[in-house]
Formats: structure tokens, sequence, C-alpha cells
């Protein structure tokens, strides 16, 4: 195994100013301008006196000196406030701001309206530099609020219950196959098809890698799953299908036959949905899903290049105690007050080790707290029209963009705010190049992740799209593919 | 000041017919549902949410948060987390349009700025941890620690090596078994010292050609320095292992030690504690890892990488695990990581270490008249103080202590862990913290321990609740509210 030489010369980072000096100035001791150190001089001195050393050198003796770094770090130098914000403005100078461009780009990520309440309400100190509820009489504020999320995901999904959010919508959907494997004892197989979210789909397999369980993916030819070939695919040992509602091309799945299928043969039915789209939808619950999952960027949250977000987990009672993650329970005080705490955390790590639910240990508590406020401040009604405002202004795109050759819909089945448009004459990268140009973000190319579709792309439509951008989109396409 | 009266929740505030949004009216031709989805597929009624104005909204969330404790408001010596303030500066520059408002799958061409400060950033964790390459995809600590054994696995199977357990001392974070089991391993536990370190013996009999990963924190939970490392990482490699180095503890040796010069194979930094990310709560964390040159080829795609002087996403790497996260990974945490680096610079980081050591040896210089601290007189960025006396002469526990605490306006320090500690309390000052802050937070303590056990045992007085009944919670669980949808 390579070993790296403890005090060869380092290489120094290069970085973009150019007029970077590579050697940093010389240190002018303990609190050089440390604008978020407080120790002065003095205090230094008083408190090595307290602990009786001479000097700060001296606490670090159980470092032996051979495995001490033998000068300064090879990385740039201190930047003032001043000249940071100079730098990171200069990088955020992204091309095509979703704000600025019409952003047709969807795959998981959303570009949905952000009420200005939601950002007031995570800019509070006391949420942001709060930390996990460990003293629950120091957190009631968190506390409150995940019991409020997990209230408003059971009752957006029809679950019974929710945890306090896990990372993404990728990671929730996959920690959802492994507490499927664990609730049913069922280590063989599981069961995904071609049109769920295809970075969902890797990291499922990623983390199944070194299991023993086989990942089996039905294809969708179609744009949606065929529930004879899913029925074709299920084992006695299979423990669970993964399915997403609206799927990845933005089409209906025959979401309450397929988790028929899924019951008939013992397994669990695990549906990862667009949490916008249960404004309109059935909600998994009223077709008896076990386990849903969501991606919960679209509730309140920035894109910011793919995250944070958080994932969205709900279940039914039964399966609570297979769940991962943190879980905010309704209790008493030693008053008699209701209040909230951690709860059934015999699941989690801290306490069971290597027999956890999961190695998850704390949630996407600000983002969760987000999701909670844009579903307050939306309410049912505003969620309802959220969700009819993406599909109407969809389908008129749809009908805008791919009513006829060399741009149609490569699928015959309804769907909701997303479509897949395939070009007949094979040329989608510089069709959205081209688009790029015009100020357009117009679509996903799918050749990445399906070879058969490298004549694809998917165009997502939110509310927040005109009818003007809409039509320009379409003409902008037309006129140039 | 507090609102006392501020306890309803939101479903208990909601009245028909409020609403705190207005949206548009549709601008393209409107179209009866039913002919645009199926019948079958369309819900009966929207989901029943919680219907308020926006003031309502408002004064609710305001409200709770003082009901928080923080680091902007209060001193949070929560050993293990690094609960060091959260710079001001970091927010607003994470918060600019062109970080936030940017899709994951626009062209890289549009988001080169970004990828830059990407890029950059993985070379300087590199650096700082003395190893080759970086991923930047695990979304926190736990998730870098999985993913890591995730490359482990890879590299074992690929060069057709059955190991299939992962050593990790009794010290350990309860992640670290946790997250090997989830990539396959067994667990087998490593002894500790009395004072905390590996036990040697004990680990060079459990160590054999079947063992994948030794996992140890260094420092370790006891916020001490074990000296044994190069010894053990040589004997590691020796058998075939690799060195897993759990970076929960790096706010001790920024720019003093770096674990791929002791011996690691591979490692995590948690930027939401070592470069001030914000906890929010509970997250979001991110949890980027570190590997040597042997193992890069494995580490998740996508890798920015640079041709000349253009970045782009590789996704192109035969050998990677995959993908653990869902587009690039926590990037708003990494922007603030970022900012953190480059305000501290190379001597700045060094600082941020030797201030944190510093406060750390003076708290305990002061606490150890007060509790007994088992692991002795010196530390790294963090000590375990024992209320074991306390508790055999008083009857006033760790908990009870800690809970008093938050009277007093402090939160509490990690309680019972490292399981070793009886009645442990871990205290972690950071290096934001003023002197005079510790010396009141020393002066607290000492008061607290003079305290009659009856005020003690029913602490906090002063909060808005106090001593949830944790058994009902878990034993009839009530998960969300109950009340009419």
């Amino acid at each position: 195994m390579l070993r790296t030489k403890s005090n060869a010369p380092r290489k120094a980072i290069r970085v973009g100013e150019s007029s970077d000096p590579v050697d940093a100035p010389p240190p002018r001791g303990l609190t050089d301008i440390m604008p978020y150190i407080a120790n002065t001089p003095e205090d230094q001195r008083a408190m090595l006196e307290a602990i009786g050393v001479a000097s700060v050198e001296e606490l670090f003796e159980a470092i032996p000196p051979e495995l001490r770094l033998n000068g300064p770090l090879a990385i740039p130098p201190a930047l003032s406030e001043m000249e940071l914000t100079g730098r990171i403005a200069s990088l955020a100078a992204t091309k095509q701001r979703t704000t600025e461009a019409g952003c047709f780009l969807g795959g998981g990520s959303y570009d949905h309206f952000i009420p200005a309440v939601v950002d007031h309400v995570a800019a509070r100190g006391e949420f942001y530099t709060s930390y996990t509820p460990y003293q629950a009489e120091a957190s009631q504020g968190n506390l409150q609020a995940f019991f409020e999320y997990q209230t408003l995901i059971t009752r957006l999904t029809g679950m019974d219950v929710s945890n306090a959010s896990l990372y993404d919508g990728g990671s929730a959907a996959t920690e959802a196959v492994l507490m499927a494997i664990s609730a049913t004892r069922r280590h063989g197989r599981v069961v995904t098809a071609a049109s769920v979210h295809p970075e969902y789909r890797r990291i499922l397999a990623t983390y199944l890698a070194n299991l023993e369980t086989e990942l089996v993916t039905v294809g969708t030819p179609d744009g949606t799953i065929d529930p004879d070939e899913l029925k074709a695919a299920l084992d006695e040992q299979t423990a669970c299908v993964l399915l997403q509602q609206p799927n990845f091309f933005g089409c209906l799945e025959a979401a309450e036959s397929l988790v028929q299928v899924t019951h008939d043969a013992g397994a669990l039915a695990v549906v990862s949905v667009d949490p916008i789209s249960l404004g309109l939808l059935k909600r998994p619950g009223d077709y008896e899903a076990d386990i849903v999952v969501a991606e919960g960027q679209s509730l309140g949250s920035p894109m910011s290049f793919g995250g944070p977000y958080l994932g969205v987990m709900a279940c039914r009672e039964a399966f609570v105690r297979r769940m991962p993650g943190r879980i905010t329970g309704e209790t008493v005080d030693r008053r008699g007050k209701r209040c909230f705490v951690l709860t059934l955390q015999t699941r989690e790590q801290h306490i069971r080790r290597e027999k956890a639910t999961s190695n998850i240990c704390t949630n996407q508590g600000l983002f969760a707290l987000r999701a909670t406020v844009y579903l307050a401040a939306l309410g049912p009604q505003g969620l309802r029209e959220t969700a009819e405002l993406c599909l109407r202004k969809a389908r008129y795109a749809a009908q805008r963009i791919a009513s006829e050759a060399p741009l149609q819909l490569a699928f015959d089945r309804p769907t909701f705010k997303e479509f897949v448009v395939r070009t007949t004459n094979n040329n989608v990268a510089p069709l959205l190049a081209a688009a790029g140009e015009q100020g357009f973000l117009a679509g996903v190319p799918l050749g990445r992740w399906y070879p058969e579709l490298a004549d694809c792309f998917l165009v997502t439509v939110t509310e927040k799209r005109t009818k003007g951008q809409i039509d320009a989109l379409a003409e902008c396409l037309q006129s140039r593919i | 000041m507090r609102n006392t009266r501020a306890t309803k929740l939101l479903f208990e505030l909601s009245q028909p017919g409020r609403r705190a949004t207005r949206l548009p009216e549709p601008d393209v031709p409107v179209v009866p549902l039913a002919e645009l989805l199926p019948r079958e597929s369309l819900a009966a009624d929207p989901p029943p949410l919680p219907e308020l104005t926006e003031p309502e909204l408002v004064r609710h969330f305001v409200n709770l948060s003082t009901q928080n404790m923080s680091v902007d408001t209060h001193f949070y010596p929560l050993g293990s987390c690094t609960m060091k303030y959260n710079p001001k500066r970091n927010e607003r520059l994470a918060g600019l349009p062109g970080m936030v408002d940017v899709h994951p799958y626009q062209a890289a061409s549009s988001v080169q700025g970004l990828l830059e400060l990407l890029y950059e950033l993985q070379q300087m964790l590199a650096e700082i941890g003395g190893l080759s390459a970086v991923s930047l995809q695990p979304a926190a600590g736990a998730h870098g620690e999985l993913t890591a054994l995730l490359v482990a696995a890879a590299y074992f199977r690929d060069t057709n090596q059955r190991r299939l357990k992962v050593l990790a001392p009794d010290s350990a974070h309860g992640t670290n078994p946790a997250s090997a089991a989830m990539a396959g391993f067994d667990t087998v536990t490593v002894k500790s010292t009395p004072a905390g370190f590996v036990d040697m013996e004990d680990f060079v009999a459990k160590l054999d050609d079947s063992v994948a990963v030794f996992m140890i924190t260094n420092p370790n939970t006891l916020g001490m320095f074990d000296r044994q490392i190069a010894e053990i990482a040589s004997r590691a490699h020796d058998a075939g292992a690799l060195i897993y180095l759990d970076g929960a503890n790096m706010n001790a040796i920024l720019g003093i030690s770096r674990p791929g010069d002791f011996g690691a194979d591979m490692m995590h930094f948690n930027p939401h504690k070592t470069f001030s990310g914000p906890h929010g709560g509970g997250g979001p964390g991110a949890g980027p890892i570190a590997v040597n040159e042997t193992l890069a080829p494995y580490l998740p795609v996508p890798q920015i990488v640079r041709d000349g002087d253009q970045y782009r996403l590789d996704y192109d790497r035969p050998k990677t695990i995959g993908q653990v996260r869902s587009f690039f990974g926590n990037v708003g945490v990494l922007v603030r990581a970022y900012a953190y680096i480059r305000t501290h610079g190379p001597h700045g980081l060094r600082r941020v270490s030797e201030n944190a050591v510093l406060n750390a040896n003076y708290l305990l210089s002061k606490v150890k008249h007060i509790f007994a601290v088992p692991q002795g007189d010196r530390c790294m960025h963090e000590f375990v103080a024992s209320a074991a006396r306390l508790k055999a002469e008083h009857d006033a526990s760790a908990m009870d202590v800690a809970k008093r605490l938050l009277d007093y306006g402090f939160h509490a320090p990690t309680v019972y862990f490292p399981p070793i500690v009886p009645e442990a309390m871990m205290i972690e000052p950071t290096e934001t913290e003023t002197k005079e802050t510790l010396d009141a937070f020393a002066e607290t303590l000492f008061r607290i321990s003079e305290e009659p056990a009856d005020l003690l045992h029913e602490a906090p007085h002063t909060t808005s609740i106090s001593r949830p009944d944790e058994v009902r919670a878990a034993r009839k669980p009530v998960l969300s509210w109950q009340g009419p949808a």
C-alpha cells in the first residue's frame, strides 16, 4: 500500500487568483487576527499558567514529533471578509442562473417557488445554529417543528408515521429498501424498474453491492411498468418493489395495480413520490403503499446544484420500529405539560451499534423545517393550485414543443409536470446547447442513463414557468432542430 | 423575550379558509382536469394541511425558535459535536443566487465557478488530511464512513481478498459499527485501556488476514491523541488491512498533524463541525472522504476533474463504487467549508486547533477540581469528566448536572458518552469561546456540585418544559398530531 511521507515537500494548491502569493505571510502570534478566536495574548498567558505549562506547544506533546506536520499546510493564505466576498462572488457568477434562464430542468430537483416566509424562518439563528435535540428542554423549538413536520408528511402521503427526515430522496429510497428487507426477512431479491430515477437505482446498487440481495430491474420501453412484467420478476424471496410515481419520465404508473401485484407476491411496496403531485394525485396511503419516500427539495428548498436537500420517509405503523433516522414523539413533562422528545431510540446506532436499523444519526433538521413552513404556507388549497398549475403548464408545453416531427413525445402516457421529448433526427446535444445560447435550460438529456433514449430529453415545467417562456422555448427548439 | 403562550401546534391554530399564499391564475388554456389525468389517479380532496395566514405562521415559528438553545445565543459545549461559532459571512456567501439558483443538471460550462470552488475544496481537504483524493458526495459523517467502507470493500473485491471483518474500539462512535454492518462487514470490538487508548494486546490478537479495516477516532472520543497510532497503522498494513480515521475530532489537529501522515488510508471530515457549517438543528452536514492513491479509483462518481482551464464532472471511472447520494452532494455546506478554510489559511487553521486545545485544557484545569477527569491532566480539544462521585455521595447524576446547567444559561455537555466512563460528561468548548465564558461555566459547575440533590433531580426549573417522560414516549408512541384532519 502506498504511503504518504510525513514531511515530503508538498505541492502548493493552485487557486484561481493568479496574484496569490504561494507563501503565506509569517504568523503574528497565536491570535493573528482571527475573527472568531477571542483569546488575547494576556488571556493565553493566564490560561497557560492555570494549566501549568509554558507554551501551547506543550499541550501537543501527546503527538510524537515524527507524526507532526513540519511546516504550514500548502493551502492558500487567509482572506479578509472583503477579499473572500470578492472571491466567492466571482465564483458564483454562474451563467444561466435558474432565476434568469427559463429553467425547464427537473429529474428530481425542481424550480418551484419558495415563499419568503420560508427563508425568514430558516434564517433564525436559534434554528440553524442549534443541534440535534439531545436535551429536550433546550430544544422544544426544533422538536415541535419536527413533530409538525412528521404530521404534515403523514397527511401529505396518507401514511401512518413519518420520521424526522433523511439525507435526500435517493438515499431515502435505498434506506426504505433496506428496511423492507429487514421487515420481510427476505434477503434474496429487490425489484425496481427502469422508470425509477437512475441515480436512485445506482445508489441502491452501490449499497447492495456487498450484501447477498439481487437487484432486478424491470424494463419500461413504453414509459411505465407493465404489471404482468412486474409479476414475472417477483419471487418468494423478493423483499420489495421500488417504484416511482409519477415516474422519472413524468408518466403516471398504474400504481394501484402495481402495489396489488407486489402484495400478491408477499413483498412490500416502496413508492417514491413527487410531494407536489400529492396536491392532486391519490396519496400512496390510498393505494396501500407500505413505505413512501420522496425528495423533499420541492418543499421550499433551493436547488443549490444538488444539495442540501431532505429525504422524506413515511410508512405503515407496523414498520415504525424498523425505520432509520430520528423520530420525534409527543409526551408530557414532570408537570404534565405536553412536550416533544426524540423517541424510539433503541433503533439507533448510538444504542444498538451494529444492530441498529441504519447508521444514520441526524436528520436534515433545517431542511425539514423549511418543508414544514412551506407546507403550512401553502395549505391544502395552495398545494392543490400549485400542482394544477404544474400539470396545466406542462401539458401546454408538451403540445407546443412536441406535437409534430422532428420533436415528438416519447411515451403515450398521462404525465404530471415532466415529459420526454424524442428528436427524430437524433440531435439532442446540439439542440440543447443551442437552446442554452438562447437563455434556456431546456431539458435533461437521457442518453447518459438510457442508451436506448439517446435521442430523448426530459422537459420539466413548474408553476413558475410562464406561457411566454413556454412559447419562446417551443419556438427556439423548433427553429434549431 | 420568550413568549410563554406559544406552544400550540400548527394544526391547532388552523382555521378553514385562511391562507398564506396566493398563486397566479393559469396563463395557459384551462382544460377540465378529467381530460388531463385518468379519474382514478386523482384524489378526491387535497391533503389535510393546516390553514393559516402569513403573520400567524411567522409568529408561530419565531416563537418556537426562542425555545431552542443555539450557538448564536448560548455556550454549547456538546462534546464530539464541535459547536463552534457559525460565521455570518459564510451564510451570506453560500446564499448568493449563483450558488442556490443552480440546477444540478445544468451544463458544466455554465457552472465553472462553482466547480472550481468544489475542485479547490477537494484539494484543500486532501492537503489537510494528508491524503491523495477526495469525494465530496457523502451527506454526513456517518454517510462518509459508510462510503469509505464501500470503497474498501470494492478494493478488496477487486484485488481478490476476502476480508469480512471491521475492527473498532469500544470507545468508538456508534456510527462506526452501524456503518460497517451496512457495508456488509462484521464488527469486532477492540478493548480500550483505562486511559482510553487502544489495547494493543487485544488489537494484535484480533488482527488477522480476515480484517479489512480498523476504524479509529484519533484524537479519540476521550479527547486524547493515541500515540500508538503509527504502530497500529503499521501492524494493520502488515496484515493487509486498511486504517479508517473517523475525522470527528479534526478540530484538534488542523495543520498540526495529518491523518495520512500518521497512517490513515481513508478518513471523513465533518465540515459542519471542523469547518463551521451550522448544525441546523440536526443537519444538513456533509461527510467528504479522503483516501490514498490506491483507493482513489473506487471513489463515488461524479468526481470533479480539470482539463486545462475547464472543470467537468467525470462519471467515467470504471472502478467506482457508484453513487451514495443523488446529484453532487450537500453543496451548500461545502461552500461554507470553503469559505471557512479560505478565511483562515494555513496559519489560521493551525491557530484554530491551538486555541481549541488551549480552551479545552484550560477548562479541564478548572473542572478537574470539581469532577474527576479519569484521563488525567491533559487533553486535546475536549475532555470527559465523570460525575460518578457526585452520584455516589449526593445521588445526583451526570444527567442532573446537564439539566441544571440549562437553568444557568448553558447548554449541557454530551452525557453518558463514551460508555467506557461512568457518568460521563464530554465537554468540548471550541476555540470560539472566551476565557470569561469558560470561567463562568466552570464556576457554574462548581455551584451545581454544591446544590441539594432534590433541586438537581427536578432541574431544569426555568425552561418551558422539564424532564419529559421518555419512557411513555417510547412505550406508546405518538408520532403525529392525532386531532381531526
